[in-house]
């Protein structure tokens, strides 16, 4: 060993020791700090890491509720849940999103529908959130997604109820659909009713009922790990399903008539004028609702659209039609009660009508005229002398004001939305419209349900259904009872209150009543071959109205083509004493509304009598008369 | 016959006035052992296989303390060039030819796979003893441009395995032993200094992954999904256990996987989860009793070596606890270093009771005190 230098053993003890303490005074410092490190974190922090780590182990899972069933008002299923797969995806799970789409494209088909609608929920969901991409998959599909599943993480083909509509497009329009929750019906929508849906009613009863027919969700609260996937349920609030509907169509009435229609383009409503509950609403063409559940594909929306028959377009409910005829029983019933005619004073019909001092001639339908007529005459061969002249009396403010009572020219307030209010004529109409000034010639016309008139099918039924008990107004209503659950006894829905009498004088209707009873019955009747072998009385009127002014250049094209010439319309209540079924028809082209309409309207009256327990009758046939 | 009785009759006597084991060490240690696995228990999620085998290396380090505790320090003293010199060419020979990933380098050796970084958390703070040992003391200028070039060269290899954790425990080893040998407190300021203004430099020789923890360490919000993921689930661990914690085996954190390393190096974040800030003081003051019960016979050694060894040991043990709990609270980066005798992991368990068995050693050779 080398010489060491003198150590002074002492001397470094002391030293050791002196440093010993330093040292361990600093350590105990920094355990101190360290300390009050778990001090901010586990006492002051606490309350905001606690509910942090509650949101990493807890989610939230919305249970969706069972969407109610529809039923017409005799127990005949319209809509209902079907078992269904979807495809699933968990954005958060994914590693590339396009990648992965693009992918599954190829497995088994994406529409760029789908894509769009799967990217805006993305954007408005939670990235753990499962978001549907593809709908009502096949079973081969399944099966090949099943087959490259390991491909796809995040991904889940996912059992699901899908609305079905048994019924396809007979009640396409009424019963309307329910599709995926896009964009805007997301904003419309309270977003934390709808967590767990995914569609939602888009017309018909199932866009007017939503609120009844949704339900209250439920949801779960589910423990999940870092890869969230659930361990266990923590609670657990059951959803509670939405109500069943019943409505008051009766599918038998609906049925036999969209059959009678036989693909004509036009619209039918049929009332039960005692409640104002509608039997029948038909609106031909008409489109399978089902097509629209899952995301209709863009080859048969274009088709929709495109038809000219406009298939898409509710007719009953906000279709424009020109009332002709049909209208005059109301006419009359505004001279009968205004005081200016008696149902005895009588008209001469020459055949053409003139305003006192102009040229212009306003024709009656039979050359030459019809002869002397009285109010019942005037209705059963639908004399327009009569009208003409009654119209240049009341004088277009009078007769504006008192054909409102029976509700045109507005929305008659049924329970679909979107719908049409049609047109009343009257100074301020026009001037607001046009913005020019009323014309006596326009009264003249307007008292034939002419000229600038159009009216709803909906709105017009439900005149016909206020007349033909003697001016007793119910709000029409598509609602006849819901229930919560399938085993649960029906609730009516209460009924609209009636609006008081429009006929001071129950006279004036049953002269009104007589004339139409004679359109149907009577030897000179529009529409005498209708009745024939019916149990009940029926009372009816029939309408033909121009599609196009006389003067225009369309007019002289098609003149030569009765059927394309005339909008046709029927409207008719039985028994006529005491009416339990009131209906109209309209056809968009058809030789006169006798003969084209009012078969339409048997054919639904006869499926009306199997409800009332009568046997059906040999349908009508022959011809009439316009 | 009677002799024989009287000698073993004595030698019991003595063993009792004079145990070999400092009893309250001894007793500590063991307590943190049991609290450690009680843990590991809990976070493995009650899985024995784990259990049993983090008591199998606790047995193992504990029968290597006994051994080394009989050899008395002289021999180690003797022994520590070799131990060094032999530890280094590990090293070495495990920087150019070993296998494993990343930041943890073995060597096989066919039966144990084998750090020898480890080798060096104790064969570090020997040499420095031993070569201060034979210089004047407080160290002058020479002593420790010779001491550094010992610290620095390891710390240099381990780190650029690269295992920063290890890097640091070691060559705070060697460095807390010059602190207790008297270095002067202004050529510490003045290293203090040199060292902060060298900062900049090793953070461009740091790896991409190291600053990234630096970074992250700053603000982990930035990027919660990817590094900040473990310092965010740590903190959330650690606050929702609150004062008194969610009892054992019922933190969510750790149960439901959203604390990442959650049996080795965040086994801290699950203890602090489930016995809340009673638990974590509890801990700590364990922590503290055992590193001033070691400085304690540190002070009560009979020469410099054993002084010097004993206190770097003590001294040593407490990086860890500071490093680890520091990490796992969110105010130190994350490296990767245990608890001490609670993460799960073999080697550290086994290096660190042999650390002990050294002081053990020093105890039964301490300085008669005059009583």
């Amino acid at each position: 060993m080398k010489a060491r230098p003198i150590r002074d053993s002492r001397q470094e003890s002391a030293v050791f020791v002196r440093r010993a303490i330093i040292g361990f005074l600093l350590i105990l410092v920094a355990l101190s700090v360290l300390a009050s490190r778990f001090w901010f974190l586990q006492v002051v922090k606490h309350r905001e890491l606690q509910s942090r780590s509650d949101e990493n182990r807890i989610l939230t899972r919305p249970l969706a509720p069972a969407r109610g069933l529809i039923y017409d008002r005799n127990g005949i299923l319209l809509a209902e849940n079907i078992a269904a797969f979807r495809l699933e995806v968990v954005p958060e799970q994914v590693q590339d999103m396009e990648s992965l789409l693009a992918d599954l494209k190829l497995t088994i088909g994406i529409s760029e529908d789908d894509l769009d609608r799967f990217r805006s929920l993305v954007k408005s969901k939670r990235s753990y959130q499962s978001i549907p991409l593809r709908l009502k998959l096949s079973e081969e599909e399944i099966a090949r997604f099943a087959v490259n599943r390991w491909r796809f993480r995040g991904v889940d083909v996912v059992p699901y109820l899908t609305r079905f509509y048994p019924r396809g497009k007979k009640l396409g329009h009424l019963v309307g659909y329910v599709g995926r929750i896009d964009a805007a019906d997301a904003e419309r929508l309270d977003a934390s009713r709808y967590a767990g849906t995914t569609h939602v009613g888009k017309t018909g009863i199932e866009r007017s009922y939503e609120e009844l027919l949704h339900g209250e969700p439920g949801y779960e609260l589910v423990e999940v790990n870092a890869d969230r996937r659930p361990l266990r349920v923590l609670e657990r609030v059951a959803p509670k399903p939405g109500r069943n509907l019943y409505l008051t169509v009766d599918v038998r009435i609906q049925e036999a008539g969209e059959l009678a229609f036989a693909d004509r383009p036009g619209a039918s409503v049929a009332i039960d004028p005692r409640n104002g509950e509608v039997l029948a609403m038909i609106s031909v063409p008409s489109f399978d609702p089902n097509l629209f559940v899952n995301g209709i594909s863009q080859t048969d929306y274009n088709a929709l659209l495109n038809s000219p028959d406009k298939p898409l377009l509710d007719r009953a409910l906000r279709g424009s039609y020109v009332p002709g005829s049909t209208i005059k029983p109301f006419v009359a019933a505004a001279g009968l009660e205004l005081g200016l005619r008696k149902p005895s004073d009588t008209v001469m019909s020459t055949g053409e009508f003139f305003i006192p001092g102009q040229q212009r001639g306003y024709r009656d339908v039979r050359a030459g005229g019809h002869g002397r007529v009285d109010l019942v005459q005037s209705l059963a061969q639908s004399v327009n002398t009569y009208y003409y002249a009654l119209a240049l009396e009341l004088g277009i403010d009078r007769f504006a004001s008192y054909l409102a009572r029976f509700g045109f020219g507005q929305p008659t307030g049924i329970d679909l939305e979107g719908e049409g209010s049609g047109v009343l004529p009257s100074k301020e109409w026009k001037q607001a419209r046009f913005g020019k000034p009323w014309y006596p010639g326009e009264t003249v016309i307007s008292g034939i349900g002419q000229g600038f008139w159009v009216v709803t099918p909906v709105q017009l039924a439900s005149a016909v259904a206020t007349l033909s008990v003697g001016g007793i107004a119910h709000r029409p209503r598509l609602l006849h009872a819901t229930q919560q659950g399938i085993g649960d006894a029906p609730e009516a829905v209460a009924e609209s209150q009636a609006q008081p009498a429009i006929f001071r004088d129950p006279a004036n209707w049953h002269a009104i009543r007589e004339g139409m009873i004679a359109v149907v019955n009577g030897p000179t009747g529009t529409a005498r071959t209708m009745g024939i072998g019916f149990p009940y009385v029926i009372a009816g009127k029939s309408g033909t109205a121009e599609r196009y002014s006389r003067t225009t250049e369309a007019w002289q094209h098609i003149s030569q083509v009765a059927i394309e010439r005339h909008q046709v319309l029927f409207e008719a209540f039985t028994p006529a004493e005491a009416p339990r079924i009131s209906v109209i028809v309209a056809l968009e082209a058809g030789r006169g509304g006798g003969r084209d309409a009012a078969p339409v309207a048997r054919k639904m009256l006869d499926a009306w009598l199997i409800g009332e327990g009568q046997a059906p009758s040999p349908p009508a046939s022959g011809t009439d008369h316009p | 016959m009677n002799g024989v009785l009287a000698n073993l009759g004595y030698r019991l006597k003595s063993m009792m006035r004079r145990p070999r084991f400092d009893l309250p060490l001894a007793g500590a240690l063991l307590l943190l052992a049991l609290v450690g696995l009680a843990t590991q228990y809990s976070a493995s999620d009650l899985d024995l296989d784990q259990a049993y085998a983090q008591a199998l290396r606790l047995l193992l380090g504990t029968v290597l303390m006994i051994v080394i505790s009989r050899i008395p320090p002289s021999t180690l003293r003797n022994w520590t060039p070799w131990l060094f010199a032999g530890s280094v060419l590990l090293l070495v020979l495990v920087t150019l030819l070993g296998e494993g990933r990343g930041a943890n380098r073995w060597l096989d050796l066919r039966i144990v796979r084998f750090q020898p970084s480890e080798l060096l958390k104790l064969t570090m703070p020997m040499m420095v003893a031993w070569t201060l040992n034979l210089r004047p003391l407080p160290p002058n200028w020479s002593t420790l441009g010779l001491v550094s070039v010992l610290i620095a060269v390891p710390a240099f290899l381990i780190a650029e395995q690269p295992d920063l954790g290890t890097a640091l425990l070691v060559a705070a080893s060697g460095l807390f032993a010059v602190y207790l040998a008297g270095i002067a407190w202004w050529r510490i300021g003045l290293v203090v200094v040199s060292a902060a203004s060298v900062m900049p430099v090793a953070w461009h020789f740091m790896h991409e992954y190291q600053r990234n923890r630096v970074r992250t360490l700053l603000d982990p919000e930035s990027d919660p999904l990817g590094l900040g993921w473990h310092i965010i689930q740590s903190k959330i661990a650690v606050g929702s256990g609150g004062l008194w914690g969610k009892g054992w085996h019922n933190g969510t954190q750790s149960r439901l996987e959203f604390l990442p390393e959650h049996t080795t190096d965040f086994i801290f974040s699950v203890f602090a989860e489930e016995w809340g800030l009673i638990g974590v003081l509890l801990l700590l003051l364990l922590y503290a009793f055992i590193i001033g019960r070691s400085l304690w016979i540190a002070s009560n050694a009979k020469d410099t070596y054993s002084r010097l060894l004993a206190g770097a040991i003590s001294m040593a043990f407490f990086v860890y606890v500071l490093v680890n709990g520091g990490m796992i609270s969110g105010i130190l980066p994350v490296v990767g270093v245990p608890l001490p005798l609670v993460s799960y992991g073999g080697t550290s368990a086994v290096s660190l009771l042999a650390g002990f068995g050294v002081l053990m050693s020093i105890h039964a050779q301490r300085r008669r005190v005059a009583t």
